[in-house]
């Protein structure tokens, strides 16, 4: 028995199911395959980040295009996804990190952009006063802020499956084959078929992306976060360190998640990870130094989630270069889940039109061909 | 021996929990040359079982039974063994590679072992009745806590509710320490009688078939019982002030101070499932299991699980659960110096006589299902304050499962990371979507597995050397 739709989409991060959703609101009907649920691994369990901040010059247009949605969230997708927007502070620590930092404002400022600003300590004391005295200023990006991730991919699953996606979790699309013009997918003893193929597999996409013979330098890891008790407020925006890896911010229920990158082992066939405690050690080391107030919180839990990171650091985004019909949107190198959105609203104009007018060029699986 | 900090960094085996399994494990294990570590989180060894039995104030030995004391004689043998004893020990993690993080005495180290014996017992069900978050209403296992380690008994109008072995031991030790108890509410199920019958067999020819009988007989002779009780919601403005019940569809209602709460006891999974360790729903006892091997060897390389953290099966079938998965360790390490100590066979015969009778009382007291599913506004989630309709609301608008639910309500995310709620909402979600628990599954928990704080973590090692000795590949 086959079914039929206008798209098959495999995996069920934030970006399957914004492709899902933004086809639907195009009048298209697709099909969502999820070997686990939505949101189990990466998207469901990233630190939230709502960034434009700090981002590579090749997706800042796709990062102020995923923006604009995230500011009309609740309309999207019938739900708050807990999304705020307190601002996005990169933190220098020393007079040579914030000169880098004037560096990279002013080269935006030639480019056209505007929503990183550079701050002086007195602004970087405003805006967070409970960092250390001697960090000199930073770069603040105002419109930025953090979102429930389990909440936020929840939430565009459910509103996808409203709007008309047939969403297929807890089977594993097999055996992706071409014939003619259409695409077949084998997934819990269906077969789905359609003109378009999305590959939103996050960790898993570089498999697919190799099997219908396009090998993209991608590998599987898991960025490790860690999360506080309550503590009374003390921080409204997401702070980064410029010169360490640290990213920290504290929810409106006052526990405070503690991440910047630091990785686990991934054990990508059964979906788990092993924590690597010395590093989170270092992470604790350095809130320990930067946020005293933090000394005496209680780590409740840690945890990774499974994503992928190509060779460039960035993600792989829009037609294949070998076959009609396949589209790609995976690779996000962890820094996906703010695009989620935007992403999934260019992939939907991709697909149904052949066009999108947000600059993607940087982003095509192409620039791995050799 | 007792001691204050890890003597080494690399041990042959490492046993997590001093209570009847850990402790027979270590003294096993130590017997039989290996090197061997007990790690431990409170004060003293003894587990909850056996909790203060070093140091209780209570010395007359009638009043918390013979098997009480059979504490002591195993804690000296371990005492007198090679085995280091670490107490105030807290593990918050345990990996695949056998990597152990303790924390102790406001810093946080690493251990490895060559196996590693889980022994973290037992945790009491959660019983989410209306009003169990209010002020006055406790575990019965609370209270058994305050009265082993500092002899403290209940003194205002008590009500103590509930099922099990444990439940009538308990009240039992409350009474003969001259406790107050004006009302005991059982609500072990009628028709289970009937069903635990067939099994009849192997409790007759249990240990615990006489005592049970006349620790009944003993708490009936001083207290009221109430017998099939189908309903119990405690009230109070800002504490307990009163307890109403229902019995044969009469209602009643009693003036309280304290009601405690017990309906039998589950595995305490947290350190195994963090590990790893694959589990199954066990339906009999209603919850979940890890799926263990002969000697307790849990699907982990390396990891096995001995006494209540197997299984329900008490303390006797605990000690011996101890040995066995000691002995496997002994066989796996160093298997010439397997003579110094009692052959398998033994172990598993013994284990089989400890074990007998078990599913007459699995049976007799499995838990009602009222009392284990709850409904309306009769808060599952302590930590987020999620009741059993918010849970149901979210499943009718797409939550499948536990993990799912923590993207609608949190549940689990807090500090008790599932303990209070996790069978309730694997329960209710199975009943809801009309699954059984197997399929609807449990939290994916991570460590720490106890919470520790940011300070304790920062002082891991700092030298490199030493961080490179915890690190793995």
């Amino acid at each position: 028995m086959s079914v039929r739709a206008d798209a098959i989409i495999v995996g069920g991060g934030i970006h399957g199911c914004s492709t899902a959703l933004h086809l639907c609101l195009r009048g298209l009907r697709p099909v969502l395959i999820e070997k686990d649920y939505a949101g189990r691994h990466a998207s469901g369990v990233n630190a939230g980040g709502v960034r434009q901040l700090a981002r590579h010059v090749a997706e800042i247009p796709l990062s102020i295009r995923s923006m604009d949605l995230w500011e009309g969230i609740e309309e999207l997708v019938g739900d708050d996804c807990s999304f705020d927007s307190h601002g996005q502070v990169l933190v220098a620590e020393n007079d040579e990190e914030l000169e880098a930092c004037r560096a990279r404002v002013a080269d935006l400022n030639l480019r056209g952009f505007t929503h990183e600003e550079l701050i002086d300590a007195k602004e970087l004391r405003r805006l967070v006063p409970a960092v250390a005295e001697t960090c000199p200023g930073g770069i603040v990006s105002r419109r930025d802020g953090a979102a429930n991730p389990a909440q936020a991919t929840t939430a565009f699953r459910r509103r996808a499956e409203r709007l008309g996606t047939l969403v297929r979790e807890g089977v594993e699309a097999t055996t992706i084959r071409k014939d003619g013009t259409i695409w077949r997918v084998d997934a819990g003893g269906e077969t789905y078929e359609a003109p378009v193929l999305v590959n939103a597999a996050g960790a898993w996409g570089a498999r697919i992306a190799a099997s219908l013979g396009e090998k993209v330098p991608v590998e599987t890891v898991a960025p490790m976060l860690m999360i506080t008790s309550r503590v009374p407020d003390f921080i409204k925006p997401v702070v980064i360190l410029r010169g360490r890896k640290l990213s920290f911010k504290q929810f409106a229920n006052g526990t405070v998640l503690i991440g910047g990158g630091h990785l686990a082992t991934p054990y990508q066939d059964t979906g788990e990870t092993v924590l690597d405690w010395s590093k989170l050690q270092e992470s604790a080391r350095t809130v320990w130094d930067l946020f005293p107030v933090m000394r005496n919180a209680t780590i409740v839990r840690a945890w990774a989630g499974i994503e992928a990171r190509t060779a460039d650091d960035l993600p792989i985004i829009g037609p294949s270069a070998k076959h009609e019909g396949l589209f790609h949107q995976f690779g996000f190198s962890l820094h996906g889940f703010q695009l989620g959105p935007g992403t999934g609203a260019v992939m939907a104009e991709l697909i149904a039109t052949g066009n999108t007018n947000t600059p993607i060029d940087g982003l095509r699986i192409e620039r791995f061909a050799s | 021996m007792t001691i204050n900090r890890p003597m080494r960094e690399e041990y042959d085996v490492a046993v997590i929990g001093a209570g009847p399994a850990g402790l027979a494990a270590a003294s096993l294990a130590a017997r039989a040359g290996l090197s061997t570590i007990l790690l431990d989180e409170n004060q003293g060894p003894g587990g909850q079982v056996w909790r203060g039995v070093t140091s209780t104030p209570v010395k007359e030995t009638r009043l918390l039974g013979d098997d009480y004391w059979a504490g002591a004689r195993l804690v000296e043998e371990v005492r007198a063994s090679s085995a280091e004893i670490l107490q105030g020990a807290t593990v918050w993690s345990l990996d695949r590679h056998l990597e152990i993080g303790i924390s102790m005495s406001g810093g946080s180290q690493f251990i490895r072992a060559g196996r590693v014996i889980i022994a973290t017992g037992a945790l009491e069900r959660p019983f989410p009745i209306s009003g169990w978050t209010l002020p006055g209403v406790m575990t019965a296992g609370a209270a058994q806590t305050a009265l082993k380690s500092s002899g403290l008994i209940p003194d205002g109008r008590t009500v103590v509710a509930g099922q099990g072995p444990l439940f009538w031991l308990l009240t039992a030790q409350i009474l003969r320490m001259g406790g107050h108890i004006d009302l005991v509410l059982d609500t072990t199920e009628r028709r289970n009688y009937f069903r635990a019958l067939p099994h009849a067999a192997g409790f007759l020819r249990s240990p615990y078939f006489l005592k049970g009988l006349a620790m009944m007989r003993e708490v009936r002779s001083k207290v009221r019982v109430v017998s099939g009780v189908t309903k119990i919601a405690a009230s109070g403005k800002d504490r307990i002030e009163s307890v109403s019940y229902e019995v044969g569809g009469q209602s009643a209602s009693v003036p309280a101070d304290l009601l405690l709460l017990h309906q039998g006891v589950v595995p305490n999974v947290n350190l195994a499932m963090a590990a790893g360790v694959k589990h199954r729903w066990d339906e009999i006892q209603l919850c979940w299991s890890p799926i263990l091997d002969a000697n307790g060897g849990t699907s982990v390389e390396g990891i096995a699980i001995a006494g209540d953290g197997a299984g329900i099966a008490g303390a006797l079938a605990a000690v011996e659960r101890g040995r066995i998965a000691a002995r496997a360790a002994v066989e796996a390490l160093k298997p010439k110096a397997g003579a110094k100590v009692p052959d398998m066979q033994t172990l598993q015969a013994d284990l089989a006589k400890a074990e007998r009778g078990r599913t007459f009382l699995d049976v007799l007291f499995q838990p009602p299902r009222q009392f284990r599913i709850p409904q309306g506004d009769t808060i599952v989630c302590r930590c987020e304050e999620v009741t059993a309709q918010d849970i149901l609301d979210s499943v009718a608008i797409g939550a499948t499962g536990p993990n799912q639910l923590k993207a609608y309500r949190r549940t689990g995310m807090g500090p008790c990371q599932g303990r209070l709620c996790g069978l309730t909402v694997t329960e209710l979600m199975a009943e809801a979507r009309g699954k059984t628990p197997e399929e609807i599954g449990y939290y994916r928990l991570r460590a720490p597995v106890k919470p520790i704080t940011l300070s304790e973590l920062a002082s891991l090692p700092k030298d490199e050397n030493a961080t490179k000795a915890v690190v793995r590949g």
